[in-house]
């Protein structure tokens, strides 16, 4: 990332002449307009609707037109931003900014996205017409950003766990705050357990949901068939899914790279088209409904208890809220992830954790020092596995209900960017890329059809950006102090 | 044994389908080392292309088969387009970062990809009448008739033809030179002469392409599209390129061969629910006892 920055800055030393600037950036929108052009006329500008017996075509040739318009002053803009010409492109931006707002009314998506762009290209301009360059001031706030950070870090988390345990009773939390942070929770645990196969590892795993499945379905089939409660399914789902691990593990954990990601991949999709079809045990598509929530040592948090027993509120002599069982499971998920974080940070420091790590940067030194391959490969695979246990026991506590549905590829996809994107093996990264991609997405519920679309093009903006993560810290947890690392990363 | 013939003319067909795609995959991930997560997106957008450019030409008159060849080349230029763009945006700022960025942005990419064709081109399931329709009686007995229809015809000569030639294309040309210089040694390539980010562009365009071929055949053939297609197809056609040993070219068709015979047969004999799991599972085993895929050349690890 550095290096591109750097050969982009030295790339245009210079502000060229006007004449030469002007022509390159009209001759870049030029180009850009034409591949858009190509890019949206059979796909967009052209659409087919059943009609009747077969399909007829239908056309959109003003939305065609204006976001032609809007990628020609876009790039046009942007290329005068950068060869220096900040006037013009600012004028740029705000022409597309004006526009996008414009049209926000009459053809939403175009005008939201001209109102981005043209913001952007104004920020963008802004910086270039500064004496310091754009890369010299990113350089300046991080350095802030890290020296505030040691000095800070060890308050700022006690801050952190400080503000998520009187979270539920802040006066702007309710109850779908709650209910989401408990999501994000859940993600951050998933995030962690996947951080420990392909973070700390360094394996690829693409089906992690399959673990996630396993988690889940063993809570609620226990639940279903011996009315097993979350306590006892907890540590079940937890060991379950670990041993799932090691199965599926043994056979496939001597291939490398991409094999063990295309073999995960097929392990997970198995698993969801299994449970899909043996419909005797798993109800198939319909899912397994009525799974019993949390109980706070055998109180439940319902309006009236069973015969012969008590509920909490009765039992502590409170008036009935129904969100009290959504706090109570709230503390479960936040005790959970403490627990975790605090495990995984302990485990990275002890010699298997070591070995991960030393596994994932050169595997054949690692055999010629006398270490197992295969055993430190299950271990982690079967600890992250557990962790994907804890998570999925959880998710089908939170939702009560679970069907095959909610365990497809895209979960394992939104996981592995959930570690990708904050960044490997760094824990706090991983808990800051759940809340922004998790969170974020959850927030904009009101532009529902086009929550996907934005998390896919969040998922190649951020990489792109940022392509060792939000908070990427690939260094090994111990090094011998006085040797310099010769590498890093890989 | 007429019910046999029956699955295996099905079973070569899908195969064919399902090595042009994997062509786009091993292509890729021999030059550049990363799985294009996106191909399976951009065949998904080339069965919308088809279908689009066919209802546009159709109407127009003119012979069956000019309509089919115009919808065929406009489909794989469009798409070829996709698939140059695709790189530019998604994969070439990361040329040189982790492996895993480039693979995030891949998947990334072909989620956008989906939920684009789904709000510009609706979710529903869209549906083409079949448009050739001739059939050959092969064998015949009193209670089956083993039929070879003209389109699985068009498509095993297609895919042949097209293997074929860009099995030329790689071996003999400066193109394919080119490509298999960037495979081996990237910055040793570049120092040589060849330009690396336009031979990478061209690899894409081309894998763009045949999954363009695979896409109208698909249209033509099954004639039901919508916008998750491309995901089931992208595995397949991958696990595809892996059984057959990745970065492997005739690998590929092999492997796309296999695992369309399984699908057809494990249908025909066992239980179409779990034809997945039949074709995930022999990739499974084919894997533990060749590691590097059929074809494959075994790597070497160095230290």
């Amino acid at each position: 990332m550095e290096d591109r920055t750097q050969k982009k800055s030295e790339m245009n030393p210079l502000p060229l002449s006007n004449w030469h600037a002007h022509r390159n950036a009209i001759r870049d929108g030029l180009i850009s307009c034409l591949i858009t052009a190509v890019l949206l006329i059979p796909l967009t500008g052209i659409y087919s609707v059943q009609d009747g017996g077969g399909l007829a075509l239908k056309y959109r040739i003003w939305e065609l037109i204006l976001s032609i318009i809007c990628v020609f002053i876009g790039r046009f803009s942007l290329s005068l931003a950068e060869s220096g010409h900040q006037k013009l492109s600012i004028c740029g931006g705000l022409v597309l900014f004006l526009a996008g707002a414009l049209w926000s009314g009459s053809h939403g998506i175009i005008g939201v996205l001209g109102i981005l762009g043209g913001v952007l290209i104004v920020i963008r301009s802004l910086w270039s017409s500064q004496s310091g360059n754009f890369t010299g001031s990113l350089e300046c706030i991080k350095k802030l950003f890290q020296n505030t950070n040691k000095q800070w870090s060890p308050h700022l988390s006690l801050i952190m766990v400080l503000i998520a345990v009187i979270f539920p009773f802040l006066p702007l939390t309710d109850r779908w705050i709650l209910d989401l942070s408990i999501l994000v929770m859940t993600y951050i645990l998933l995030g962690w357990g996947l951080n420990i196969v392909v973070g700390l590892a360094g394996l690829l795993d693409l089906g992690y949901v399959a673990f996630y499945a396993v988690g889940a379905y063993s809570f609620a089939l226990l639940a279903y068939y011996y009315q097993l409660g979350f306590w006892i399914c907890l540590p079940l789902g937890a060991l379950l899914a670990a041993l799932f691990g090691i199965l599926l593990g043994f056979p496939v954990l001597r291939l490398r790279g991409d094999y063990l990601a295309i073999v995960t991949l097929g392990f997970g999709e198995m698993i969801r088209i299994i449970l899909i079809n043996w419909v005797s045990l798993t109800q198939g598509p319909n899912g397994i409904s009525g799974i019993p929530r949390p109980t706070f040592f055998g109180l439940e948090f319902k309006r009236r208890a069973a015969e012969g027993a008590e509920t909490f509120h009765q039992y502590f002599d409170l008036p009935y809220r129904p969100i009290d069982r959504v706090i109570f499971l709230f503390y479960i998920t936040l005790g959970l992830v403490l627990l975790a974080h605090f495990f995984i940070k302990r485990i990275r420091n002890l010699p298997i954790g070591r070995a991960w790590e030393a596994l994932r940067e050169d595997e054949v030194a690692c055999r010629s020092l006398g270490l197992n391959p295969t055993n430190i490969k299950l271990s982690a695979f079967a600890l992250g596995a557990m962790f994907g246990g804890v998570a999925g026991t959880l998710f089908a506590a939170r939702q009560g209900f679970i069907s095959p549905e909610s365990f497809t590829f895209i979960e394992s996809a939104i996981i592995l960017a959930v570690v990708v994107l904050g960044g490997m093996g760094s824990q706090a990264g991983v808990a800051l890329a759940a809340v922004l991609l998790i969170g974020l997405p959850e927030w904009f519920r009101e532009l529902e059809q086009y929550r996907m679309l934005c998390f896919g093009a969040l998922m190649v903006i951020v990489m792109t950006w940022k392509p060792k993560g939000l908070l990427s810290r690939r260094v090994p947890s111990v090094t011998l102090e006085n040797i310099e690392r010769t590498r890093t990363g890989g | 044994m007429e019910y046999f013939l029956q699955q295996l003319i099905n079973g070569i067909t899908l195969g064919a389908i399902y090595g042009l795609i994997a062509i786009g995959y091993t292509m890729v991930y021999g030059i550049i080392g990363m799985i294009n997560f996106a191909h399976g997106e951009i065949f998904m957008i080339s069965t919308f292309i088809t279908l689009i450019s066919f209802l546009i030409l159709g109407p127009m008159g003119g012979g069956i088969v000019a309509v089919l060849i115009i919808v065929l080349i406009i489909t794989m230029a469009l798409t070829a387009v996709y698939g140059w763009a695709l790189e530019r945006i998604a994969y070439r700022p990361l040329r040189g970062s982790h492996r895993l960025a480039a693979l995030i942005s891949a998947i990334g990419m072909s989620i956008f990809l989906q939920n684009f064709v789904q709000l510009s081109q609706g979710a529903r399931v869209k549906a083409l009448p079949p448009v050739v329709t001739t059939n050959f009686k092969i064998l015949e007995n009193e209670n089956f008739v083993v039929t070879l229809s003209l389109m699985q015809v068009v498509i095993i000569l297609t895919t042949v033809f097209l293997m074929s030639l860009f099995w030329v294309i790689i071996k003999y040309s400066a193109l394919g030179r080119a490509q298999r210089a960037c495979e081996q040694d990237r910055v040793m390539a570049a120092l040589l002469g060849v330009n690396v980010d336009r031979t990478i562009s061209i690899t894409f365009v081309m894998g763009a392409a045949l999954a363009a071929v695979a896409g109208v055949m698909v249209t033509l053939y099954y004639g039901v599209i919508d916008f998750f297609i491309g995901f089931l197809a992208g595995i397949k056609a991958f696990t595809a390129a892996v059984l057959g040993g990745i970065g492997s070219l005739p690998g590929a068709m092999l492997g796309g061969l296999l695992i369309g015979l399984i699908e057809a047969f494990w249908s025909a004999y066992a239980t179409v629910e779990y034809k997945d799991v039949a074709a995930f599972s022999v990739l499974v085993l084919v894997l533990i006892f060749r590691p590097t895929g059929l074809l494959g050349r075994p790597d070497t690890e160095k230290v």
